[in-house]
């Protein structure tokens, strides 16, 4: 599986890893990222 | 694709299969909707390795610490194996 070119939704959670860090972790790997959110449920 | 950043192997399921097959729970908008998206979760082996090593240790190596990073990536490994993603 290759991230490089994909188009990619980051889906991040507050108790784990944050979207914008997802996000990132895309970029850095080539990908666009379309979508970034973190979800919360407290 | 989907990355995910779910703190357990049970969200990391659930997130999973929502994204593939449509929500288990049938309680929100992706009940009986097959997305059929190819999911990972953000601290998998075969994602970590294509990061680059400064921008992972930055954002993601201090919560790989703390979670229990192999459950989470079994139990997304085994969605993917549900619905017929290989590796």
């Amino acid at each position: 599986m290759k991230i490089q070119g994909k188009k990619v939704i980051a889906l991040g959670e507050r108790d784990g890893v944050q979207g914008s860090a997802i996000a990132a972790c895309a970029q850095s790997a080539g990908a666009e990222v379309v979508l970034e959110t973190t979800y919360c449920f407290v | 694709m989907v990355l995910l950043g779910t703190p357990n192997a049970e969200s990391s399921r659930l997130y999973a299969m929502t994204v593939t097959e449509g929500d288990p729970s049938w309680a929100g908008a992706l009940a009986g909707v097959a997305l059929g998206l190819p999911v990972y979760h953000v601290m998998e082996e075969t994602v970590k390795t294509q990061v680059a090593p400064e921008v992972y240790e930055e954002h993601i190596a201090l919560m790989e610490m703390v979670l229990e990073a192999g459950d989470i990536a079994q139990a997304v490994q085994e969605v993917r194996a549900q619905t017929g993603q290989g590796d």
